[in-house]
């Protein structure tokens, strides 16, 4: 945005005569692009219109009509006015479905954050070689989609002999009985577990990218007035990687809510008492299951409203929106 | 001799954490000194081997025979691997065909569907993409603005608001059972629009003039010019377009319906419950279906960090 400043108009005159000289050089014409240079961004962007107009822009505000009627499957329908909202609102399901997204989402935030931060800050030495081989020792399982590292997981979580349980086994002396997907209070641990290991190194390297970025001189000018590491960390750093830090802290939010695949994979559906049900897989379950679209698209709004509040409040904790003003 | 063995096998953890200390020696030979630069060692080296633990289990299990399957956590101890215990009848099970309600179907098939439903998607993506992103960079045109806070507006949506209405879309266009279903509607990602964006700003305005004064059409400049010049863009969106087809599942499950155009990470899953007391099957495709996106990965690690961070982190 910076670019429509001075220089944008400046250069807006060279490239008028430009045009005309290609039209002088070729008079045949040489091609619907040269002449037409102002239509031409138009021209570029029409795949983008077209897909925005037909997979965005119409199925949202379908999305806002369907959430009023209620549906059984593509063909049949009836208003039904707030009724979808109701319903999903009084839904034990969803009150399940709720706290079991919250709970997840309120562990990436205070568990896996910080540990990515604690790695990252491990790893900003200045020994490239052991930078970039623990890099992507930590990274690598962030390559494997969410139904690859879930399919890995069922097993690794299995009783008795899965590599989980036997670890806890040689390091505790206990725990090979362990059900994790069965017994509904080790299912929320069990994604937890199998979410740190998936996006730990994915946090840590957007950390990693923060911190290399952080001005040394202030650091050095810090390390001059006497302060301590704590203190450098506290007040040089910390104000360096905020922006990176609200960023990372909205991403994972937002991710966290729309959490499906993970757990509708390595549960092979929502787990004993629901206890692996999230809002998405709510979702998922009344549109494509029982052919509920309306209600489908009714939790569908929910969420939207939900992630936005979070997220509005969490631009608001970090003081980002402050500074803009 | 082979009561070494036994016994090195007994106390396969134990001798694996005495390796791990000793690691830790040697990475502490060639690491900075420090005060607590061993200690940070030290636990980056026990992070990064769990991390590692559950693929080095996963390339044991897919070569174990089923009838060893539990009985040893990795690999058998030395004494005991011959062809009865390591082989590769997990993967000559996986590669049976199997019947369908239209015919036999072959594994073959799945990795096919997904090499070419990945690298389709990641192409026309970048060709539509980046063609967005020379656009908002390199023009100032009537509504550009608004174009860009439109896109930065969209992608505050979650994705998962549309799936039921872009279901009731894909239905009507009769697209069901096709991978036009799954081609098109992601083959523009505002994304990846506003990484070329952000590559293509910096491209000098002079070059765009010089390739008009040549004759060029705005076509061919971007396509000879402008492209050329941010090929470290090209390989991050690639990559992480690649990996967004490939893993994908949600899509797939819910629009492919004939067993023969199905991809992998829908078909493993359907493995889960069919080879459930023969988990080697699944667990050799899983092996194999990671196996494209790590390649890809070493080949373009760089590009793929540099892309990622780039929209968060200001240079």
């Amino acid at each position: 945005m910076t670019t429509a400043g001075p220089v944008g108009n400046i250069s807006q005159t060279p490239r008028m005569i430009a045009s005309d000289l290609t039209v002088r050089a070729h008079p045949s014409g040489g091609g619907g692009w040269n002449r037409r240079a102002r239509t031409a961004p138009y021209l570029f962007l029409i795949p983008y219109f077209l897909v925005t107009l037909v997979f965005f822009l119409y199925p949202l505000i379908y999305a806002t009509i369907l959430a009023f009627y209620q549906t059984n499957g593509p063909t049949s329908r009836a208003f039904v006015g707030l009724n979808n909202f109701r319903f999903v609102l009084s839904d034990p399901d969803f009150h399940t479905a709720l706290w079991n997204t919250t709970v997840f989402a309120f562990f990436s935030i205070f568990l896996q954050l910080p540990l990515s931060l604690a790695l990252a800050l491990m790893l900003n030495v200045r020994s490239a070689r052991l930078k970039s081989f623990f890099r992507l020792a930590i990274f690598a399982p962030n390559l494997v989609g969410q139904v690859f590292v879930g399919i890995l997981f069922t097993m690794l979580f299995a009783p008795r002999y899965g590599l989980i349980n036997k670890m806890l086994h040689a390091l505790v002396g206990k725990g090979l009985e362990m059900n994790w997907l069965q017994d509904p209070s080790l299912v929320m641990p069990a994604l937890i577990i199998c979410s740190l290991w998936m996006y730990v190194g994915f946090n840590m390297i957007y950390f990693l990218a923060a911190l290399q970025n952080v001005d040394q001189s202030l650091v050095e000018a810090a390390k001059i007035d006497g302060a301590g590491p704590w203190n450098i960390f506290r007040s040089v750093t910390v104000p360096a990687i905020m922006p990176v830090a609200t960023f990372v802290v909205i991403t994972s939010t937002v991710g966290s809510f729309q959490l499906f695949e993970l757990p509708y994979i390595l549960l092979q559906g929502f787990g004993p008492r629901n206890s692996g049900m999230t809002v998405v897989g709510y979702l998922y379950n009344f549109a494509f299951d029982t052919g509920d679209l309306g209600t489908g698209a009714a939790v569908g709004w929910l969420l939207t409203f939900i992630i936005l509040i979070i997220s509005l409040v969490q631009l608001r904790l970090s003081g980002t929106m402050r500074n803009d003003r | 001799m082979s009561e070494t063995i036994t016994w090195l096998s007994a106390h396969a953890l134990q001798v694996f954490l005495v390796a791990l200390v000793v690691l830790f020696f040697i990475v502490l030979a060639i690491s900075p000194r420090g005060a607590w630069s061993y200690a940070r060692v030290a636990t980056l080296l026990i992070v990064g081997t769990v991390m590692m633990l559950p693929f080095v289990w996963l390339v044991c299990a897919a070569f174990k025979d089923k009838t060893v399957m539990n009985e040893f956590t990795f690999l058998p101890p030395p004494g005991k691997i011959s062809s009865e215990t390591v082989n590769l009848n997990n993967y000559r099970t996986l590669f049976e065909a199997k019947p369908s309600v239209k015919g036999p179907v072959v594994f073959w098939q799945y990795i096919v569907n997904s090499v070419f439903l990945a690298a389709a998607g990641t192409f026309i993506s970048l060709v539509f993409s980046s063609m967005g992103g020379y656009a908002l960079a390199k023009y100032r045109f009537r509504g550009r603005t608004a174009i860009v806070t439109f896109m930065l507006a969209s992608v505050t949506i979650p994705g998962v608001v549309l799936l039921a209405p872009n279901f009731e879309v894909i239905w009507r266009l009769g697209w069901m059972d096709t991978y036009r279903a799954l081609l098109i509607p992601g083959c523009v990602s505002v994304f990846g629009i506003f990484l070329f964006r952000q590559a293509m700003i910096g491209v000098p305005d002079d070059l765009i003039e010089a390739g008009r004064i040549d004759g060029c059409g705005e076509f061919r400049i971007y396509l000879t010019l402008i492209m050329p010049l941010v090929r470290p863009m090209i390989g991050a969106f690639c990559l992480i377009s690649f990996l967004g087809a490939w893993n994908s599942f949600i899509a797939p499950n819910i629009y492919l319906q004939t067993q023969s155009k199905l991809t992998l990470p829908v078909v493993l899953n359907q493995y889960i419950g069919e080879y459930a007391q023969q988990y080697g099957v699944f667990l050799a495709g899983t092996l194999l279906a990671i196996i494209p996106p790590a390649v890809l990965f070493f080949s373009l690690q760089r590009e793929f960090i540099s892309g990622l961070t780039s929209g968060a982190v200001k240079q």
